[in-house]
């Protein structure tokens, strides 16, 4: 299956997608973030869909809006807290807004189904540059800042004691999410970034005690299960998107069965 | 040699717009272990923020160590009372420990030498050895507890100022921790500011009690401060004091002051 060269890029992109969003995921569920993971994939919708009326690309129109509602709710911090409904409520509206539009742009009647599902056996040379691009910086962000950012993780109160800035290394991180969620959505679609960053991390949280080999595993999980995922669609000619979810889901359970 | 570890010269602590403490004078020497007591909402924890400058008086000058507060501070070790919601994860306690160790500094959590040898000495002074390898989701409250006063001191601190570390313990972990604590002040030399609700398992390990309420504080040994008349004039209120046993009940005209005290009485 690797000498066509549609399968070569969907293992190259998905393989690249899988290591950030496994270390991004670790650190999304020990956060308690896995929802606001979720909320900033569908306001990516919005981007995306947008993109294509202004003829762009719509990784960029979803990193757009991503990291712009990362900063938001970085800003707004603790305010957010028990605030799911209006949150909720602004989910809604990206979604609406996206849906208007797909009803302007209306030449592409499959782009609606690529934004939200995904289409990895879809993606293009250009899309895996940015997509390295976007791994390399956002990796090397997390990795900057992981310390400080395990450390308000876990002991928030005397983090800020010894001098941590709780909000910067939160805004940080969101925008880093912002741009794990824009590149996971290439690989799944908005409606499952979840399955890709927070199945595997999940796992991995659950089998080992120890944080770094928490995140290393959570990565090889989210690899494992993309390219298996692919190469599953190669062979059933099912889509990707399912494969990978369907993995996800059965890692899941079967750590959450075995303790 | 600083001459006193905590001074407050006419201070006033404010929080959310309300006045906690006003113009308080009090000088807490170094090396001294103070029982820090108080009904709540009386500035218990506003007074730790203050020191630790995360909050700024609304007056007076406030010294510790000699220094400004300021945030940051490395020689100031501090167990919070609001404890992460990270209690409920497999992580192990060796792993949690860690993080406190230079945390504040850019880069990934990864530990040198020196670092690993400095996170097993503290799990070693608080006797956790055993706990440092289990999941946090498996531990007690107790257990947790040893394992935050670890996050404390590490890196030595010469101040330590932990926020209600008792509550919610079985009397026998009340007093393994009060014990753990009064031996390492005791060894290192150490400042140490407990906060609790009761009196009575810190009464063999405390050097003197700081009382606040009212706005107002009193520090001095426990006979001094501990009594019907000084009580009842810092909370303008009629209070007992009690002695028996070795133990101490304080009582309000409409009954227990101390929520807990009856279980020592």
């Amino acid at each position: 299956m690797l000498e066509y060269d549609f399968m070569r890029n969907a293992f190259l992109a998905g393989g690249i997608v899988a290591v950030v969003s496994g270390a991004v995921g670790s650190f999304l569920i020990l956060r308690h973030l896995t929802f606001a993971g979720h909320a900033l994939s569908h306001v990516g919708f919005a981007g995306a869909t947008g993109s294509a009326l202004l003829g762009v690309s719509p990784l960029w129109g979803l990193l757009a809006f991503t990291l712009g509602a990362a900063v938001a709710m970085g800003a707004l911090g603790e305010r957010l807290r028990g605030h799911d409904v209006a949150v909720g409520i602004v989910l809604s509206l990206a979604l609406g807004l996206g849906v208007l539009f797909l009803y302007l742009y209306t030449s592409h009647a499959t782009q609606a189904t690529t934004i939200l599902f995904g289409n990895i056996l879809g993606v293009d040379r250009e899309t895996i540059w940015a997509l390295l691009g976007l791994s390399i910086v956002s990796l090397g962000a997390l990795a900057f800042i992981s310390r400080p950012l395990l450390f308000a993780t876990l002991a928030p109160e005397l983090a800020e004691a010894k001098g941590v800035s709780l909000r910067l290394v939160s805004m940080l991180f969101l925008a880093i999410v912002a741009v794990a969620v824009s590149e996971a959505a290439q690989v799944v679609g908005v409606l499952l970034v979840f399955a890709l960053m927070v199945g595997p991390a999940a796992v991995a949280l659950r089998v080992t005690t120890r944080v770094l080999w928490g995140m290393g595993l959570a990565v090889l999980l989210a690899l494992a299960e993309t390219w298996v995922g692919i190469a599953l669609a190669y062979a059933t000619d099912w889509p990707p998107t399912f494969w990978i979810v369907l993995l996800s889901c059965a890692a899941y359970f079967l750590s959450v069965a075995w303790r | 040699m600083i001459p006193h570890a905590i001074e407050l010269e006419q201070v006033t602590l404010a929080r959310g717009g309300r006045t906690v403490l006003s113009n308080v004078d009090i000088a807490i020497r170094s090396g001294e272990f103070v029982g820090v007591f108080g009904p709540n909402g009386a500035g218990k924890t506003t007074l730790l923020h203050a020191i630790l400058g995360l909050i700024r008086p609304a007056a007076g000058k406030l010294r510790v160590l000699g220094a400004e507060p300021a945030r940051g501070n490395r020689k100031a070790g501090y167990l919070p009372q609001q404890h992460a919601s990270v209690a409920d994860f497999r992580l192990r306690g060796r792993d949690f420990v860690a993080s406190a160790l230079h945390g504040e500094r850019w880069g990934l959590p990864v530990l040198d030498r020196g670092g690993a040898d400095e996170v097993n000495r503290v799990i070693a002074v608080v006797e956790a050895e055993a706990l440092a390898a289990r999941p946090l989701s498996e531990l007690s409250g107790g257990e947790l507890q040893r394992l935050l006063l670890a996050q404390a001191l590490v890196g030595r601190p010469k101040l330590l100022l932990l926020d209600e570390p008792l509550i919610s313990l079985d009397p026998h972990f009340q007093q393994s921790i009060v014990e753990l604590v009064r031996n390492i002040q005791q060894s290192d030399g150490m400042t140490v500011l407990f906060t609790a609700h009761e009196l009575n398992p810190l009464l063999g390990a405390m050097d003197r009690v700081l009382y606040l309420g009212g706005g107002r504080a009193r520090l001095g040994s426990v006979d001094e401060v501990v009594t019907g008349d000084v009580l009842s004039q810092l909370y303008g209120a009629p209070i007992d004091v009690l002695r028996v046993n070795g133990r101490i009940v304080v009582l309000a005209t409409h009954g227990l002051f101390e929520a807990d005290a009856h279980r020592h009485a």
